[in-house]
Parts: structure tokens; C-alpha cells; sequence
């Protein structure tokens, strides 16, 4: 156990193993060791914001189907509004269409009471004509005695 | 072996002795073949065992930590990656802990102070004769198995971290406040000689202490292990006496292996915080 040159040669191997180490060693597995960090707070965070994301999306569902169960509510009793007033339209349409073709039914039968009527004064003339020919045994001379005719016909 | 106490001594002195490469007495060069012979090689030797060992345990794990730099990502870690993220995680944890300053030096500085000393000190583990019989088999005199019982290599390291300490001493105080702080304090100016003693010394302890620690402990921790192996050497035939010695051999260096475990560790550890506290005090302004 003399102290010998072997003492410089320990102190230039330990200097050259210490930079070996600093250059080589050290600073990519300490790299590694922050990226990895890095990574799993990342991964933290990503997953609480999800999370946060998560619960936004629950409440803004949720907030959605009651706005829809509202809005078909307001359309169920709107439908049902409507329905009814297009019955009571209907209705009232149906109730004026239906005195409408009663005035008009009763206009035609009116007509035709009195078409019949002509008819008949007319028929009543000529039979009257016929009669009186017969009962003075001659022809009635149209023509001389139209405007008795005529009062005769107003008279029936 | 047997157990006369001049071959127990020859034993003890065997497995204390470094492989000392040098320049012989006849003028050549080449491996001394006794303590004497290393002694009067002076200076200029190497004790090839310390030297060899702590290249190849210092490359090993610079190596071991420079496959898992290269192929790192920060993805799902697995096996000899996790070891390493373990192992750095700790070591800048308690270099973060210790060390206030900013400085990209100390942490690796700490890892590889902790993984030498640590794979050095663990070859203590190692059976002490294994190593010394397979070397001489190979015609080799000497092999001390573990570095950090040679001082060459704990000086060695203290010396580094000192000059690091006086670098940085100097970079971050200035020449003048390094001075000022070797002389100035504690009793102020004119108690100048009396503080530069007790300052000097203060620095002087500090490499001092560090190598000396290590040393010591794996010393004494190898001394142990000689000695408990030199209990069951001492058996003579199958006698009673004989086979307890063997026995109490086997229980003790198992006892001792499991505790020493513990001081590799440790001494690994309290040489890297030490380091760490050292290079702290250098930056600080006042201590």
C-alpha cells in the first residue's frame, strides 16, 4: 500500500468517467425523466378536462332534452288549437255551405213553382179557349180577341 | 496453510499486497514480486490490480447506464431502464437535497462517485482467496481484489472532488473571498495566522477525510474478512477444535459478508454526500 503514480492515474480515470457521465449519461436520462412528467401531469390534465368536458355536456344535454320536451309540449297544445279550430271552422263553413244550397234549393223550387204555374195559366187559357170555341160553336179569332185572352190569363 | 504464526503473517501481508508495476532495482521494468520490491520502486509504479479493477468497474456501469441512455424514452420503463431511472431519481433527489447552488456538474458527479466507490467496495463480497489463487495460477504474484483498500484510489478520487472544491471555491468567491475566507474568519484581520491555520486545516480535512474514510473502512472490512479466513486455515486434520474453527469460519464470514453489505453501501453513500456537501459549501458565500 504505497502511494504511487496509481493515484494520478485514479484521479484522471475519476475525471473522465465524472464527463462521461455529464456528457453522456446523465443528461438524456434526466430528459427522459422530465418528459415523462411532463406527460403524465398532461395526461392529468387531459383527463380532468375531460372530465370538466364530460360533465359541461351532461348538463348541456340534459338542458337540451328539457328544452325539447317543452318546445313538443307547445306544439302538442298548439296542434291541438289548431284542430280545434279548424273543426269550428269547419263548422261554421260547413253550416253557411249548407244554407247557401238550402237558398239556393228553394230559389230553384220557386222557380219552377212558378215555371209550373205559366205553364198552367197557359194550359188554362188554351183549354178555356177550347171550351168557350166549343161552347159558341165557332173559332175564336186569335188574333180579335188577344187582349181578352191576355186579361183572361192574368186573371188565373 | 498452516497455522504458525509467520505464515499466517505472510498470508495477511499476501492479500495486502498490490500488483505493483514499476522499475525493478536491476533497472528493468515489470511486476514486483515482493513488498520490498514494490517499495523501492518509489512513485512512478501502478498498482495494476486498482487500476485494472476500478476501469472495468467504473466502464461497466458507465457503460451499463449509457446503453439505457441511449435507448431511453419516456414510454412505459422496463427492466434495466427502471433500475437506472431508480438510481437517478435517488441520487438527484438527495443532491437537490444537500445542494442549494446551480450546477450541472454535481449530480453526475454524485451518481458516478456512488456507483464506483460502490461497485469497488463490493467486490469485498467477492471470497477473498478466490481471486489472489485464480491470479496466481495464472502466474500472477498479486491482485487485491478491491481498489477502494488501496488509497491510491481513494486519495485519487478525494483529490479530484478537492480540486473541484477549490475550482469552484475560486470561480463562485473570487480569488479574494476564497483568501478572505481562508484568513478572515473567525477572528478577523488581525488574527490572521491563527485563522488561515484553522481555515487550512478545515480544507485539508476535507479530502483528507473523504479518502481516508473509505479507506479505512474497506481496510478494516477486508482485514476481517483475512482474519476470519485465517480461523478456518488454522484447522489441523479432522480434530474437534479443527472442524468448530471451520465451522465458525463459514457462520462468521457469512455474518460479516451480510453486514459488510450494509458498509458498502453506506461508504458509497457518505463518500457521494460528502461530495455533494463539500461542492455546496464552495458555492456558498458564507459557511
Amino acid at each position: 500500500m504505497n502511494i504511487n503514480a496509481t493515484l494520478l492515474a485514479q484521479t484522471i480515470m475519476f475525471a473522465l468517467f465524472v464527463w462521461f457521465c455529464m456528457k453522456f449519461v446523465w443528461p438524456p436520462i434526466v430528459a427522459a425523466l422530465e418528459q415523462r412528467k411532463k406527460q403524465i401531469a398532461d395526461g392529468l390534465a387531459d383527463a380532468e378536462r375531460a372530465k370538466h368536458d364530460l360533465e359541461l355536456a351532461a348538463k348541456r344535454s340534459a338542458e337540451i332534452l328539457r328544452e325539447a320536451k317543452e318546445k313538443a309540449g307547445e306544439i302538442v297544445v298548439h296542434g291541438e288549437k289548431r284542430a280545434s279550430e279548424i273543426v269550428e271552422e269547419a263548422k261554421v263553413q260547413a253550416k253557411l255551405e249548407g244554407e247557401r244550397l238550402i237558398t239556393g234549393a228553394k230559389a230553384e223550387i220557386d222557380q219552377e213553382v212558378f215555371r209550373a204555374r205559366e205553364q198552367l195559366r197557359t194550359q188554362v187559357s188554351a183549354i178555356a179557349l177550347a171550351g168557350a170555341g166549343k161552347i159558341l160553336g165557332r173559332e175564336i179569332d186569335a188574333k180579335a180577341h188577344n187582349d181578352l185572352l191576355d186579361k183572361l190569363v192574368a186573371e188565373i | 496453510m498452516s497455522s504458525e504464526a509467520h505464515t499466517s503473517a505472510d498470508y495477511i501481508k499476501h492479500h495486502l499486497q498490490n500488483l505493483t508495476y514499476g522499475q525493478l532495482p536491476d533497472g528493468t521494468w515489470g511486476i514486483a514480486h515482493s513488498a520490498e520490491q514494490a517499495k523501492a520502486m518509489g512513485f512512478w509504479a501502478l498498482n495494476l490490480d486498482t487500476f485494472i479493477m476500478s476501469l472495468l468497474l467504473g466502464a461497466a456501469f458507465m457503460l451499463m447506464f449509457r446503453s439505457v441512455a441511449k435507448s431511453i424514452s419516456a414510454g412505459t420503463p422496463g427492466g434495466l431502464q427502471n433500475f437506472c431511472e431508480w438510481a437517478i431519481e435517488f441520487i438527484d433527489s438527495s443532491v437537490r437535497g444537500s445542494f442549494s447552488a446551480k450546477n450541472n456538474m454535481v449530480a453526475p458527479l454524485a451518481l458516478t462517485i456512488f456507483f464506483w466507490v460502490f461497485s469497488m467496495n463490493l467486490m469485498d463480497l467477492l471470497p477473498i482467496d478466490y481471486v489472489p489463487l485464480l491470479m496466481s495460477a495464472l502466474g500472477v504474484p498479486f491482485f487485491k481484489i478491491v481498489p477502494s483498500t488501496d488509497p491510491n484510489a481513494t486519495f485519487g478520487m478525494a483529490i479530484g472532488v478537492f480540486v473541484l472544491v477549490l475550482y469552484y471555491s475560486v470561480k463562485m468567491k473570487g480569488l479574494g473571498g476564497f483568501v478572505g475566507e481562508l484568513t478572515l474568519q473567525p477572528f478577523g484581520k488581525w488574527g490572521m495566522p491563527v485563522n488561515l491555520l484553522l481555515e487550512g486545516v478545515n480544507l485539508i480535512a476535507k479530502p483528507i477525510s473523504l479518502a481516508l474514510r473509505l479507506f479505512g473502512n474497506m481496510y478494516a472490512g477486508e482485514m476481517i474478512f483475512i482474519l476470519i479466513a485465517l480461523m478456518g486455515g488454522a484447522w489441523a486434520g479432522a480434530s474437534l477444535g479443527g472442524v468448530t474453527l471451520y465451522g465458525s469460519q463459514i457462520l462468521l464470514s457469512l455474518g460479516w459478508a451480510i453486514f459488510h453489505i450494509l458498509i458498502v453501501t453506506l461508504q458509497a453513500f457518505i463518500f457521494m454526500t460528502l461530495t455533494v456537501v463539500y461542492m455546496d459549501m464552495a458555492h456558498q458565500e458564507h459557511h
